[in-house]
C-alpha cells in the first residue's frame, strides 16, 4: 500500500466510524434536540465523504464500502442494533448523568472529526506532492466540513458542561 | 371628513392615497365605548400599541378614572393617527373581571390567594436556598415581547449580575430571534436597516412570508394607500396562504414548507446571471460575494422549482421584479423566522439587498420584522439572550465595559458562554438542573412547540415555578407563586418597534386590586434580595421608570442603540423617535448604514459569527481574518431538506400562524367582545383540491394529528397550497368548558392534595371533556442552530374527518387570508363586528404639512 493508499483507507475508515457515530449520538439523544437534528444533519457531510473517498479509492487501486446507513431505516439490521444501541443507552441513562453521557459522546464525536482533520491534512499534503489534484480537489472539498463537524461539537460542549458541570 | 366603519368588517378601513416620494397623510381613527363622545373624554393619555411591534401611537381617553376608549395620534411618524382593530378594541382587556388582583400561592396543591409578603417571601427563600446548594445555573428567567424596556433591563441586570445566571430568555425567541441572529450574521451587530418610511419610496416591495395586511395592519394601510396612489410600488408575496398581501402582488410565490433558502438562492443566481449585480457596492462594503456567486451558481429556477414546487416561469418573474427594482424595500417575518433553516434564509434576504446595493437610501432598505410590541427592548436590553446594549459575549472588552456601567467585577456576569436560550432552559428543567423558573408576561404551556411535553416540564414537583402576569393562565396553573402584573395604561415606560422607533406610553388608571407593574416587582425583588455592586452599593439604585429609562442610557451610550439622547420629556415632545438618538443625531436616526456598515469591525461586532447550518460559535481569530475592515457579510447557504418531510401516515405538512384579531395566546384579545367574535375557536385550513380529494368540506370538525399530539377544529377551505394544512396557534384552554373562562374568577389550582405533580387540572390542557385545542399540541421540538428559533411551520401531520359540518361554518374570519376559496360552494358568512365595533375615522388637510413633498 503506498502512502495515497494509506492516507484514503485511514480517512475512509474514520470518515465511516464519524457518520455512525453521529448518527447513534442523534438516535441516542432525542430528547437534546439540537444535538439530535444537527448530528443527524453533518452525518450526511461524511457519508458523502465516504461515498466520495470510496469513489477516490477506486481510482487508486483500492476496494472501499460505500458509506453506512443514515441511521432513519426502522427495518433490517441496521433498526435492530440501533434499537438495541437505544434500549442500552435507556438502561445507561439511568444509572449516568444524561448530561455526562451527552458531554461523553461530544467528546468522542470532537476527537473523532479532529482525527479525521489530521488525516485530510495528511492527504492534502500527500495529494499536493504527487501533483494528484484530483485528491487536493478532494481534500479542498471535504475538510472544511470536518472543520465544522469540530466547531459544532467544540460549540455544544462549550455550552452544555457549565450547566452540567455545576449541576452534579 | 368624519366617516364611521366597522373596523372588524373592515379592518384597514378608507384609503388616503399618496404616491411616491409623497409623506403619508394623516387619518385619525377613534373608538369610544358606546355612549361616549369626544368632550365627555377628561384626560387623554400618551400610548402606543401593546398588541404587535408597529407601534402605532395612541391616547388613551380616561373618564373618571377608568378607560373608555383610544385615539390615533395624528402626528406621530409609525402611524400618522391609524390605528388597527387589536389597537382599537383591545384595551377593553384591561378591565376583565378576571384579572389577577392578588397574589397567589400554591397551599396543599392548590392555588389559594394571598398577599404580596407572603408571595414574594416564598420567591426570595426559594431563591436563596437554591444559591446555597446549587448556585446560580439552577434559576432561570423566561419573559416576554410586552413589558416595557426598564423592565427588561431591570430583569437583565438582576439576573445577569445579581443572581448571576446565564439563563435568561424572552418569549421573543419564537418571533425576534431570527431576525436578530440574521442582522448580526450580515451586519456584525442587530439593529435594524430600514424605516417604516421606505414603504413611500419604494418602486418593489418584497414580503419574504410577511403577512403584513394581519401582524402590522397600520403599515399594510400604508402600502394600500401607496397602491390607490400615483406610481403604485409592485409587490412580491412570498407566503403559502392566499394573504391579503398575494391577492395585491405583482408575484406571488406560494413554496413548500421548509424551502425557503432553495428559493431564495434561486433569485440570487437569478440576479447574478442577469447581470443586475452593483460591483461598486459589493466591492466597497462587502466581503464573501465570490462564495455566493459559487454557492448559487447551480441554484437554477428550475432546480429550486422541483423543491419547492413553485414554477420556474415565476421565479424568474419574482428576480426581475427584484432586479429591475428602482428602490427595493423587503420585509421578513415569521414565514421565514419559524421556518426550517431560519437564519440562513433571512440571511439571503440580507444578501439580495447587499448584491443590488439596496441599502441606506429612501426606498432602499430591509426590515427584519418583530413579531411582539417590545421585542426590540428584549434584545437591546439583554433580556433575550444577548448581552446589553448589544455587547459581544465572546469580547472581554465588552464585558469590562458592561461590569463597569454596573459597577460589578466582570466575572460576576456570565459571559463563559452565549446567554442560554429559551428552548434550552427547559430542556435543563426538564433534566432538573434548573430547580426555579420565573416566568414573566408569557404563556409557554399554550406558546411553545409539543405542549405534552411542556406540561411535563411546568408540573414537576421539583420544579419552583413563578408566573407573573394578568390572568390565571393556562401556565399559570402550574405555578408555585402567581404575582398579579399591571400592564400597558396602568404604568409607565417606553417600548421600541421594529423600526427602532421609541415611544413612551405613560399610566392613564390605576390597576385592578393590588397588581403591581412588572418594574415595581423586580425592583422589590432586587431590594430582598439584597444585590449589592462591587462597593457594596444597590446593584439597583433606580426606582421608578424614569429612573430606570436613565440608567439603561448610561448603559446604552456608545452602543448602536444609543439613548442617550432622549429624555421622558422628550417622547412627551415629539412623539416617536427612532434610535441612535445622540449628540450626533438629537433627532434620531431614520436609516442605518447610509455611508457604509458601522458596527461590524472586529472590536466592535455584536458577534463574531455562526455557522448556520449548525450554529457553532466562530471566534474572533476567524472573524478577524474574515472582515477585518468591519464590511457587510454576504454569507452563503446551501439547502438542506426538512427534518421532518410527509410520509404515508402523515402526509400533510401542517404550519401554525396567526390572525389578525389575536394576539399571542389571546390573554387579552380573547377576553375583548369585538376582536373575540371575530375569530372565536380554533379552525383548520386546507386547500381546495386536498378538500375535494377527501370528500371535506367547510366547516366539516376534523382532527389534525402529527407525532406529538392532536387537536380538533372546524374546516375552511381556502386557496391555500396544496399539501399544506394551517391552524392559528392563539388557542389554548382558559376559555374551554373544563376552564376557568373570563368571569368566572382565579380557578382554585389543581384540586389534589398532593402537589402539581398529580395531572392537569381544567384550563391547562386538553383532558377527557376537552380535546385538544391548541396548535402546538403537534409542533415538534426543533429549532435553527443559529437563532435557536423554534420552527412552528415544517411539521407533519395527518387529517381525519370527525364530524360533518352540516350547514355550521368554522370559526375563521373571511376578511383575511382565512377567506373561503372562490369555489368551495358553500354560502360562508362575512365576518362582521356590527354596530358594536364601529370606529370613526378623521380625514383633515390641518394634519398634513405644507406642501406634502419630503
Amino acid at each position: 500500500m503506498n502512502g495515497v493508499q494509506l492516507a484514503l483507507h485511514t480517512l475512509h475508515r474514520g470518515e465511516r466510524h464519524l457518520a455512525t457515530e453521529l448518527a447513534a449520538v442523534a438516535d441516542r439523544h432525542r430528547d437534546e434536540h439540537e444535538v439530535h437534528h444537527v448530528a443527524h444533519d453533518i452525518a450526511g457531510w461524511s457519508r458523502e465523504h465516504v461515498r466520495r473517498l470510496a469513489e477516490a479509492g477506486a481510482g487508486h487501486g483500492l476496494d472501499l464500502e460505500g458509506p453506512p446507513d443514515d441511521g432513519s431505516s426502522h427495518g433490517g439490521t441496521d433498526g435492530v442494533l440501533a434499537a438495541l444501541r437505544h434500549n442500552v443507552s435507556e438502561l445507561m441513562g439511568h444509572r449516568l448523568d444524561p448530561g455526562l453521557l451527552l458531554l461523553r459522546d461530544l467528546r468522542d464525536l470532537h476527537v473523532a472529526a479532529a482525527h479525521n482533520s489530521v488525516h485530510w491534512e495528511m492527504l492534502a499534503q500527500v495529494a499536493q506532492a504527487t501533483r494528484n489534484s484530483g485528491l487536493v480537489d478532494l481534500t479542498a472539498s471535504c475538510h472544511p466540513q470536518t472543520l465544522r463537524q469540530m466547531r459544532w461539537t467544540n460549540t455544544m460542549i462549550k455550552n452544555v458542561s457549565p450547566q452540567v458541570l455545576t449541576s452534579l | 371628513m368624519e366617516s364611521s366603519v366597522d373596523r372588524i368588517g373592515d379592518p384597514w378601513g378608507s384609503r388616503v392615497p399618496h404616491g411616491r416620494h409623497q409623506r403619508w397623510r394623516a387619518r385619525v381613527d377613534t373608538f369610544l365605548t358606546d355612549g361616549v363622545e369626544p368632550d365627555m373624554v377628561q384626560d387623554w393619555v400618551r400610548a402606543a400599541s401593546i398588541l404587535h411591534s408597529d407601534g402605532d401611537a395612541m391616547d388613551i381617553a380616561v373618564i373618571d378614572g377608568r378607560m373608555a376608549g383610544v385615539r390615533g395620534r395624528a402626528d406621530d411618524r409609525v402611524n400618522r393617527g391609524r390605528l388597527g382593530p387589536k389597537d382599537l378594541y383591545g384595551w377593553q382587556a384591561n378591565a376583565s373581571p378576571d384579572r389577577l388582583t392578588r397574589p397567589l400561592v400554591r397551599e396543599g396543591g392548590r392555588l389559594v390567594e394571598s398577599d404580596w409578603e407572603t408571595a414574594m417571601g416564598r420567591v426570595t427563600a426559594r431563591s436563596r436556598a437554591l444559591l446555597d446548594d446549587r448556585g446560580p445555573g439552577s434559576i432561570g428567567f423566561y419573559t416576554s415581547g410586552q413589558l416595557f424596556l426598564e423592565e427588561y433591563y431591570t430583569l437583565a441586570v438582576l439576573a445577569r449580575a445579581g443572581i448571576g445566571t446565564n439563563h435568561l430568555d424572552g418569549n421573543t425567541r419564537l418571533c425576534t430571534a431570527t431576525a436578530a441572529e440574521a442582522l448580526k450574521e450580515s451586519f456584525g451587530c442587530d439593529g435594524q436597516p430600514g424605516s417604516y418610511d421606505d414603504i413611500d419610496h419604494a418602486d418593489v416591495i418584497a414580503l419574504f412570508g410577511h403577512n403584513i395586511a394581519e401582524t402590522q395592519p397600520v403599515q399594510w394601510m400604508r402600502i394600500l394607500d401607496r397602491l390607490a396612489g400615483t406610481d403604485p410600488p409592485r409587490l412580491l408575496c412570498v407566503d403559502p396562504r392566499p394573504t391579503r398581501v398575494a391577492r395585491e402582488a405583482a408575484v406571488h410565490l406560494a413554496p413548500r414548507a421548509g424551502t425557503n433558502v432553495a428559493l431564495l438562492n434561486a433569485l440570487l443566481h437569478e440576479i447574478i446571471r442577469t447581470g443586475r449585480v452593483d460591483h461598486a457596492y459589493v466591492g466597497a462594503h462587502t466581503v464573501g460575494y465570490e462564495e455566493l456567486a459559487a454557492r448559487v451558481r447551480d441554484c437554477t429556477p428550475r432546480w429550486a422549482s422541483g423543491i419547492c414546487d413553485v414554477p420556474a416561469a415565476r421565479i424568474g418573474e419574482a428576480a426581475e421584479l427584484l432586479g429591475t427594482a428602482d428602490r427595493l424595500l423587503s420585509t421578513v417575518l415569521q414565514g421565514v423566522y419559524q421556518s426550517h433553516q431560519a437564519t440562513a434564509a433571512a440571511v439571503q434576504v440580507n444578501n439580495l439587498h447587499l448584491v443590488l446595493g439596496m441599502l441606506g437610501r429612501p426606498g432602499a432598505g430591509v426590515l427584519q420584522m418583530n413579531g411582539q410590541p417590545t421585542a426590540q427592548n428584549t434584545r437591546e436590553c439583554g433580556a433575550n439572550g444577548d448581552l446589553p446594549g448589544f455587547r459581544n459575549w465572546q469580547n472581554d472588552a465588552h464585558v469590562a465595559d458592561l461590569a463597569a456601567v454596573w459597577n460589578v467585577e466582570p466575572d460576576a456576569i456570565p459571559h463563559y458562554a452565549p446567554p442560554t436560550h429559551a428552548m434550552q432552559m427547559f430542556r435543563y428543567a426538564e433534566q432538573g438542573s434548573i430547580r426555579m423558573l420565573w416566568i414573566s408576561g408569557t404563556n409557554p404551556a399554550v406558546s411553545l412547540p409539543d405542549l405534552a411535553r411542556i406540561r411535563s416540564i411546568l408540573g414537576q414537583e421539583r420544579l419552583f415555578v413563578v408566573v407573573q402576569d394578568l390572568f390565571l393562565t393556562e401556565t399559570a396553573r402550574y405555578a408555585d407563586v402567581v404575582l398579579p402584573a399591571a400592564t400597558w395604561g396602568e404604568k409607565t415606560g417606553t417600548f421600541t418597534n421594529a423600526d427602532r422607533t421609541v415611544h413612551l406610553s405613560e399610566k392613564a388608571v390605576e390597576p385592578p386590586g393590588e397588581a403591581r407593574p412588572d418594574l415595581r416587582i423586580f425592583l422589590d425583588y432586587a431590594a430582598r434580595m439584597d444585590f449589592r455592586d462591587k462597593d457594596g452599593g444597590p446593584l439597583l439604585p433606580w426606582y421608578d421608570p424614569e429612573s430606570a429609562f436613565e440608567a439603561w442610557k448610561r448603559c446604552s451610550a456608545g452602543r448602536p442603540c444609543d439613548y442617550t439622547g432622549l429624555t421622558y420629556d422628550k417622547l412627551r415632545r415629539v412623539g416617536g423617535i427612532q434610535w441612535p438618538v445622540n449628540e450626533a443625531a438629537p433627532d434620531g436616526t431614520d436609516r442605518l448604514y447610509t455611508d457604509g456598515i458601522d458596527w461590524a469591525r472586529p472590536d466592535v461586532c455584536e458577534t463574531y459569527g455562526k455557522d448556520l447550518v449548525t450554529g457553532a460559535s466562530d471566534g474572533v481569530v476567524e472573524y478577524r481574518s474574515l472582515n477585518p475592515d468591519g464590511k457587510a457579510m454576504i454569507k452563503a447557504a446551501g439547502y438542506v431538506p426538512a427534518h421532518e418531510e410527509p410520509n404515508s401516515k402523515y402526509p400533510f405538512q401542517l404550519t401554525t400562524g396567526r390572525t389578525l384579531y389575536h394576539f399571542h395566546t389571546r390573554t387579552k384579545t380573547g377576553r375583548v367582545p369585538q376582536l373575540n367574535e371575530a375569530a372565536p375557536d380554533v379552525w383548520v385550513e386546507i386547500g381546495e383540491a386536498d378538500a375535494a380529494a377527501r370528500g371535506l368540506a367547510e366547516g366539516d370538525l376534523v382532527e389534525v394529528r402529527s407525532p406529538r399530539g392532536a387537536l380538533r377544529g372546524r374546516l375552511r377551505v381556502t386557496g391555500l397550497r396544496p399539501g399544506l394544512l394551517f391552524v392559528p396557534f392563539h388557542y389554548g384552554y382558559w376559555d374551554t368548558p373544563g376552564g376557568s373562562g373570563p368571569g368566572n374568577g382565579p380557578a382554585s389550582g389543581r384540586g389534589s392534595e398532593s402537589g402539581k405533580g398529580s395531572g392537569p387540572d381544567g384550563g391547562s390542557g386538553p383532558d377527557g371533556d376537552t380535546p385538544g385545542r391548541a396548535a402546538n399540541e403537534t409542533t415538534i421540538t426543533d429549532w435553527d442552530p443559529a437563532s435557536k428559533q423554534p420552527l412552528f411551520k415544517t411539521g407533519t401531520a395527518a387529517l381525519t374527518l370527525v364530524e360533518r359540518g352540516d350547514g355550521r361554518q368554522a370559526p375563521a374570519p373571511t376578511t383575511t387570508a382565512s377567506a373561503p376559496a372562490d369555489g368551495t360552494g358553500t354560502r360562508v358568512r362575512p365576518t362582521a363586528g356590527g354596530p358594536a365595533a364601529h370606529a370613526s375615522q378623521i380625514r383633515s388637510s390641518a394634519w398634513d404639512p405644507s406642501g406634502g413633498e419630503r
